[in-house]
């Protein structure tokens, strides 16, 4: 058997083989391989005996369930009206123009992945970005270019100075 | 029960609790359009278009998902409903390709006659197909989906779900994303899709359809250099009028004979004949298999053995419970040992080239499609069935040559290979293979006819969702006299959902069947995915009627009395499970993924 069907048989013997252990379930792959693939799909499919498309739709219809591999580093940019408003659209082209990818890729290195997100809850402090788990809010172009450079050194993201603590 | 009294367009009436509007409505002969609505499967309520008024109330109500309450004041036609759903309907064709001058379902599209009766008028919504990047995909030899044509209302996600147990297609993505989607948006050829059409009977506009071959069927039959044989399934003939604009239940295979004899088809064959010749096989296989398990305690050889003629669940096993394709009888469906056998014996003894041959097959079914397609279905040294017409293609078809269909006086079809048994006749019902293996098999253990009146095995007819019956064996031949005692155990299930039942009972070691019939389709193949639109469980039971009425009436009701059949074992394949038989008759299966 393959890691990804230990894992999905450890995570079914965890939160049970019911219709309502399929999110907590994806929600455990996602956290252990960062994305659904799928071989990991089918096999939660198997598990609790319901069809693959199924699990995919589901899986599809969450952003932060992805199905797709993702870069080491996953940056979500709050893409709703008050960041917008705030310049979003310039945090992107900066994030862009540094990692030398657009939105919707993942750079060859494998480490960062940029993505466009809705509502953070952040907009008072717009504009905001979600790396990982972390937040990122009131971003300037400065801030992006030593968040970013940080991350190449290999520096860890809670080791950044955080503007929410 | 309850009743619950309610006023609906000033009209007061009273219907049992639980009832919804729309049915209530009904009662009443009061229309209301739906889309997503289907009869054969549970409550969506997402298209909106059954919305009525409820008086005293702003907000509008689904009829199909309301019940009824006590003292209701229900208007079904106010202007503020008028106007609600004609915003509805035209909000779903702004997101809908209406390209309907050149659409396959042109005049039989739910949407096209809903715009129609609501005369939507010029545009009064952007046009946003073609802002979307919508695909189509027509890789699958038995269905096109066309997502530019959907409108989302989920009947077949539904109908995969609840009467199949599929699950090949779902929603995916959400908002102006969403869309109906298979596992990771592959092509329905690669996936669980078992093509059994369910979804193409229910979609309500051109989203899901069948692959046709009409153009491809016209070309043979011009070509003079051509010999175009056609035949055509047992499930076809009560059906068939439907789609010409008949009432359900009318038997016309007389006149369907004429028509394809019109049309232009060199011979005008029967399905049933080869049905007849699966029952020969097949029971032959079940007795054989008897024997290996109890008395040559063979290990190689598993029972229950379960039918094989309904090439949608031949795929579902296939990826659903590969470890089951031993117990699937190895004989072929009537279609493909038709297909072998015309274009060696039939060729033969016509003095036809095979090459020369075109094999056409006129199915209520969609999977007959990719069945023929299979790459094992080339025993006869060419593809053994060439094209695969559905039952509503062959009534297209027959409108295209102007046939009048009604007042066709009935024909009979061409010998050799026409002619058939009341058995091979009810392979179109759940129950059918079942009924007819156990008038045969019975008969070759004990020499004697099948202890039920007028040779009607009714328990295993109906449209009960799982049926099981048991046989009890006395009395046997010497040569079967292991079976004396032997209490035969058979069951039978119409809808993939139900064949998922009897399969986790197998597998859990819960039932041990000898023999088991399954037909993917509910009703089996009369209610086919090939079959006109609508089917449903009324109409499903007026086709099942019909088919049992056209047994009875059949001089021969027992596939090993075919005339045809003695002289086809006798010229030609010897004996049954013989050499020629394995060759020909019979064929394997595959394991395949599990999306």
């Amino acid at each position: 058997m393959t890691e990804t069907v230990n894992l999905v048989k450890s995570l079914a013997d965890k939160y049970g083989r019911y219709h309502e252990s399929l999110l907590p379930i994806l929600q455990g792959v996602v956290q252990e391989e960062k994305y659904l693939s799928e071989e990991a799909m089918v096999e939660v499919a198997r598990e609790l005996d319901i069809s693959a498309a199924r699990v995919f739709g589901t899986a599809s219809f969450y952003s932060f369930l992805n199905t797709k591999p993702m870069g080491e580093y996953v940056i979500r940019v709050c893409k709703t009206i008050t960041c917008m408003m705030h310049g979003k659209n310039i945090i992107i082209q900066e994030l862009e123009k540094n990692l030398k990818i657009r939105v919707g890729e993942t750079s060859h290195d494998g480490k960062f992945t940029l993505l466009e997100t809705n509502c953070l809850g952040q907009c008072h402090k717009g504009p905001a970005m979600l790396i990982n788990d972390t937040p990122y809010t009131d971003l300037t172009l400065e801030k992006i270019r030593d968040i970013i450079q940080s991350l190449k050194k290999g520096d860890l993201v809670g080791s950044i100075s955080n503007p929410l603590n | 029960m309850n009743r619950v009294n309610l006023n609906i367009d000033s009209i007061q009436v009273s219907v049992a609790q639980g009832t919804t509007l729309l049915n209530a409505a009904k009662e009443l002969k009061i229309k209301i359009p739906t889309l997503c609505h289907h009869e054969d499967l549970c409550v969506a309520g997402n298209c909106r278009v059954c919305v009525v008024e409820q008086v005293g109330s702003d907000r509008l109500l689904p009829a199909c998902a309301t019940p009824v309450s006590e003292g209701m004041e229900i208007r079904t036609n106010s202007l503020k409903v008028r106007n609600a759903r004609k915003t509805v309907i035209d909000l779903l064709v702004s997101e809908h390709r209406a390209d309907c001058t050149r659409c396959f379902k042109n005049g039989n599209c739910e949407l096209q006659q809903l715009s129609s009766e609501y005369l939507i008028g010029e545009d009064s919504y952007i046009d946003l197909v073609s802002l979307k990047e919508y695909t189509i995909d027509y890789f699958s030899p038995s269905i096109i989906k066309d997502d530019s044509k959907c409108i989302r209302c989920q009947r077949c996600v539904r109908t995969c779900d609840e009467l199949q147990a599929i699950g090949a297609l779902t929603v995916a993505y959400k908002g102006e994303d969403m869309k109906i989607s298979s596992f990771f948006e592959k092509p329905m050829y690669e996936v669980i899709c078992t093509n059994c059409g369910q979804c193409v009977n229910r979609c309500p506009t051109g989203a899901l359809v069948e692959h046709n071959y009409i153009d491809e069927v016209w070309a043979a039959i011009s070509n003079p250099n051509k010999h175009v044989v056609v035949q055509t399934a047992p499930a076809v003939r009560i059906a068939l009028g439907e789609a010409l604009g008949m009432p359900p239940g009318n038997i016309v295979t007389g006149k369907m004979v004429g028509a394809l004899r019109r049309m232009g088809f060199n011979s005008v064959l029967d399905t049933d004949f080869t049905a007849d010749l699966t029952i020969i096989e097949e029971g032959n296989e079940l007795l054989q298999r008897l024997k290996s398990v109890l008395v040559d305690k063979n290990p190689d050889v598993h029972l229950p053995m379960t039918t094989s003629c309904s090439p949608g669940w031949v795929k579902y096993i296939e990826h659903m419970y590969p470890d089951y394709l031993p117990n699937l009888s190895t004989a072929k469906s009537p279609q493909q040992m038709f297909g072998a056998l015309a274009k060696t014996y039939y060729a033969k003894k016509m003095n036809i080239e095979p090459e020369d041959m075109v094999s056409v097959s006129v199915m209520p079914c969609t999977a007959k499609k990719y069945e023929a397609n299979r790459p094992e279905m080339h025993s006869s040294g060419y593809k053994d069935v060439d094209l695969v017409l559905t039952t509503r293609e062959l009534a297209k078809m027959i409108q295209q040559a102007g046939i009048g269909f009604e007042s066709l006086e009935n024909e009979e079809f061409d010998s050799f290979m026409g002619v058939s048994s009341g058995a091979g006749v009810i392979f179109g019902a759940t129950g059918g293979v079942m009924e007819a293996a156990l008038r045969t098999a019975y008969e070759v253990v004990t020499g004697r006819e099948v202890p039920f009146k007028g040779l009607n095995i009714t328990p295993v007819r109906g449209m009960d969702e799982v049926k099981e019956a048991t046989i009890k064996i006395e009395d046997a031949l010497p040569e079967w006299d292991f079976l004396n005692g032997v209490e035969l155990k058979t069951c039978i299930a119409h809808g993939l959902a139900n064949a998922k039942i009897v399969m986790d009972k197998v597998k859990n070691g819960e039932a041990s069947y000898h023999f088991i019939e399954i037909m993917a389709c509910p009703g089996g193949c009369l209610g086919g995915g090939g079959q006109p639109i609508p089917t449903n469980a009324a109409i499903r039971q007026q086709r099942s009627d019909a088919i049992y009425r056209e047994d009875t009436g059949k001089p021969i009701r027992k596939s090993h009395e075919n005339p045809e059949i003695i002289k086809l074992y006798k010229e030609f394949l010897k004996k049954p499970l013989g050499h020629k038989s394995h060759e020909l008759l019979h064929t394997s299966y595959t394991e395949r993924n599990r999306y």
